[in-house]
């Protein structure tokens, strides 16, 4: 049997992650104003859809709504520092909490009767549904005509996180590096192990002793909590908040389809899909466009959607770390039998 | 004051079989192949640019639309079950989620390419026309699209009841396992069971053309709707998706009423979250799940 983190793989593991990120940080030195707001996005997604992986790629909850807790993140960030002037720190670690508890008390609404598998996932989407006609019809947070934040005076105040595009960037990979060292660090711990033994097999584990009500909050609640730090940033980076593209069902499938096509469950999975997805749909969109074809990103990305659960169920990256054992296996193989030979 | 309530409520329990019909396709697919099917709204959609074309090109009356919807939307669901759903029936739930969010953008992509976004007025006449009974006066098209639905409610109820094939169909709902043991044909009656469920929710929209515009953008709100009046209901159960569409019907008719129209849309998800607390698994639903 394989140990689970040799010391091998645990080194090439740190080298591509760390240089991983020095590429993402030169692509924010060197690049173009497009490239930028673009791989802004992607980072976001990243951090995002990473949310959502830990949920049900690490815990075993599906969430198809996701949007409510993006929405709720990015509302707290508006409101408060829009109407109020308040530092959207506090808007994000509001949005923290405030999305933490609604995450709580929906998946204790559903789990104290033992309600799970699809009934938590439409009561995920009945809730955001509900959230997104409700911030529609009112008026304080802008209802339909949605909330903007003003310009950027140009300077960079940490303080208030408000910077030019390059600044967001930044505030994006460190946001998606903090993401992928978070869930590292967590499935890594005590409560990775319980979660990963929950979503197994939930009876299992609780003849074992584990709290599985009390870890499924808890994980629906962490979850809730980093989407909402995302949806705050998410908020900032666009400048304006509306209803139904921050808490619609469309953005609820924008989270998933990162983590779903880079790789359930895995650390970098979230990333190498959002790389691979988002500017696929920024350039069928833009194609559509051009050519008035309105609904060309929709078919691709349902086609995309479709054939990875087809003929990659774990995804890309599992299946490049595939390729890459099978490209170093046969010369490993064969140095330990000729070895075997001398003895 | 009193005719007024009672028009409203007559509407909303008119409307409500439909959303019923358009329910107990989704119910019936659950039922037996424990599959949710996420493009439901999309196969609705396509059932109302049924009875917006056939209507148009050939002005046939809304009966005629909605058997021909029936044909294709079974025909169509048949097919999708047979060269793709079949595959990921025994998945684990969240890939077959991820694959009919697939397949529900694919569909509402191909209706944008098709038909545009635009929001096409129906060309019924049906719309204008009223009924009165007593106190109450009532849209023609909802009374038409209402027996219709009711009728195939219970001519499908009791074609599952009394047939041999809706006996085998029950039998694989209730046991795949032992279905198989004793030789039932499992894939063919999964391929029947969606075409039925397909069918449902075109019917319904071929129905409710007159009523509606047809855009693609609808399709969300009838996937969203069809899953509000399921689990209100209890998922999997048949009487369950009938009750849960009259339900959803009245409380929207009363709320168009009563509060705002933006109420209106949410109200059936206000009362979902009433209805979970106090029951979580709907009105009638299966114990696991």
């Amino acid at each position: 049997m394989q140990k689970k983190f040799d010391r091998g793989v645990e080194r090439t593991r740190w080298l591509a992650g760390i240089t991983v990120f020095a590429v993402l940080g030169l692509v924010g030195l060197l690049a173009n104003p497009y490239v930028i707001s673009l791989m802004t996005i992607v980072l976001l997604f990243t951090f995002l859809g990473q949310s959502w992986n830990l949920m049900l790629g690490i815990g075993g909850q599906l969430s198809i709504g996701h949007a409510l807790f993006v929405g709720l993140g990015a509302y707290s960030v508006g409101v408060l520092y829009v109407r109020y002037g308040i530092s959207p720190w506090v808007g994000l670690l509001t949005g923290m909490i405030l999305a933490g508890s609604v995450g709580a008390s929906i998946a204790w609404l559903s789990f104290r009767f033992e309600v799970r598998g699809i009934y938590f996932a439409l009561l995920t989407i009945a809730a955001a549904e509900f959230a997104r006609i409700m911030f529609s019809g009112w008026e304080f947070v802008g209802a339909m005509q949605g909330l903007f934040f003003p310009a950027p005076s140009g300077g960079i105040e940490i303080s208030m996180l408000r910077g030019d595009a390059r600044f967001y960037y930044f505030v994006a990979l460190a946001l998606a590096a903090l993401g992928i060292i978070g869930t590292e660090f967590i499935s890594r711990s005590y409560l990775g192990y319980v979660w990963r033994a929950m979503r197994d097999d939930e009876s299992a584990a609780r003849a074992l002793g584990v709290r599985t009500f009390q870890h499924k909050i808890l994980v629906i609640s962490l979850s809730a909590a980093m989407a909402a730090a995302g949806g705050g940033v998410l908020a900032l980076v666009q400048g304006s908040i509306f209803p139904d593209s921050i808490m619609g069902m469309g953005l609820s499938v924008d989270v998933l389809i990162g983590p779903v096509v880079g790789g359930l469950g895995t650390t970098f999975g979230p990333l190498v899909g959002s790389l691979a997805a988002i500017p696929l749909n920024h350039l069928m969109s833009a194609l559509g466009d051009s050519l008035r074809i309105p609904g060309l990103n929709n078919i691709t990305y349902g086609v995309v959607l479709i054939s990875v659960v087809w003929f990659l169920p774990d995804g890309i990256w599992p299946a490049i770390v595939r390729l890459c054992k099978a490209i170093q296996a046969p010369p490993t193989a064969w140095l330990w039998h000729s070895r075997k030979v001398e003895e | 004051m009193l005719s007024l309530w009672l028009n409203v409520l007559a509407s909303g329990i008119l409307l409500g079989l439909v959303y019923g019909l358009v329910a107990l396709g989704l119910t019936i697919i659950f039922g037996v192949m424990r599959v949710v099917n996420f493009a439901h709204g999309e196969m609705v959609v396509f059932g109302v640019y049924i009875g917006y074309w056939t209507v148009r090109l050939w002005n046939v009356p809304i009966i005629v639309a909605a058997a021909i919807a029936a044909v294709v939307m079974f025909a169509f669901g048949y097919l999708l079950e047979a060269l793709i759903v079949k595959r990921f029936v025994n998945r684990p739930h969240h890939y077959q989620f991820i694959v009919f969010i697939g397949l529900s953008l694919l569909f509402s992509g191909t209706l944008l390419v098709a038909f545009g976004p635009d929001p096409r007025p129906t060309a019924s006449q049906l719309s204008f026309q009223t009924v009165s009974l007593g106190l109450v006066t009532l849209d023609l098209a909802r009374v038409q699209a209402a027996a219709t639905a009711g009728l195939l409610i219970a001519l499908l109820g009791a074609y599952l009841k009394f047939s041999p094939f809706g006996r085998s169909l029950r039998a694989a709902a209730d046991n795949r396992l032992g279905g198989l043991i004793v030789g039932l044909n499992i894939p063919r009656i999964y391929a029947v069971t969606f075409g039925i469920g397909a069918a449902c929710a075109g019917v319904a929209g071929a129905l409710i053309s007159p009523l509606f515009d047809a855009q693609p953008y609808l399709a969300v709100d009838f996937t969203l709707l069809a899953f509000v009046t399921v689990i209100v209901g209890g998922l999997g159960s048949f009487g369950g998706a009938l009750l849960g569409g009259l339900v959803i019907g009245v409380a929207e008719a009363i709320a168009a009423l009563m509060f705002t129209p933006s109420m209106k849309t949410a109200l059936p998800y206000a009362l979902l979250i009433i209805i979970l607390v106090f029951r979580p698994r709907g009105f009638f639903g299966a114990k696991e799940i």
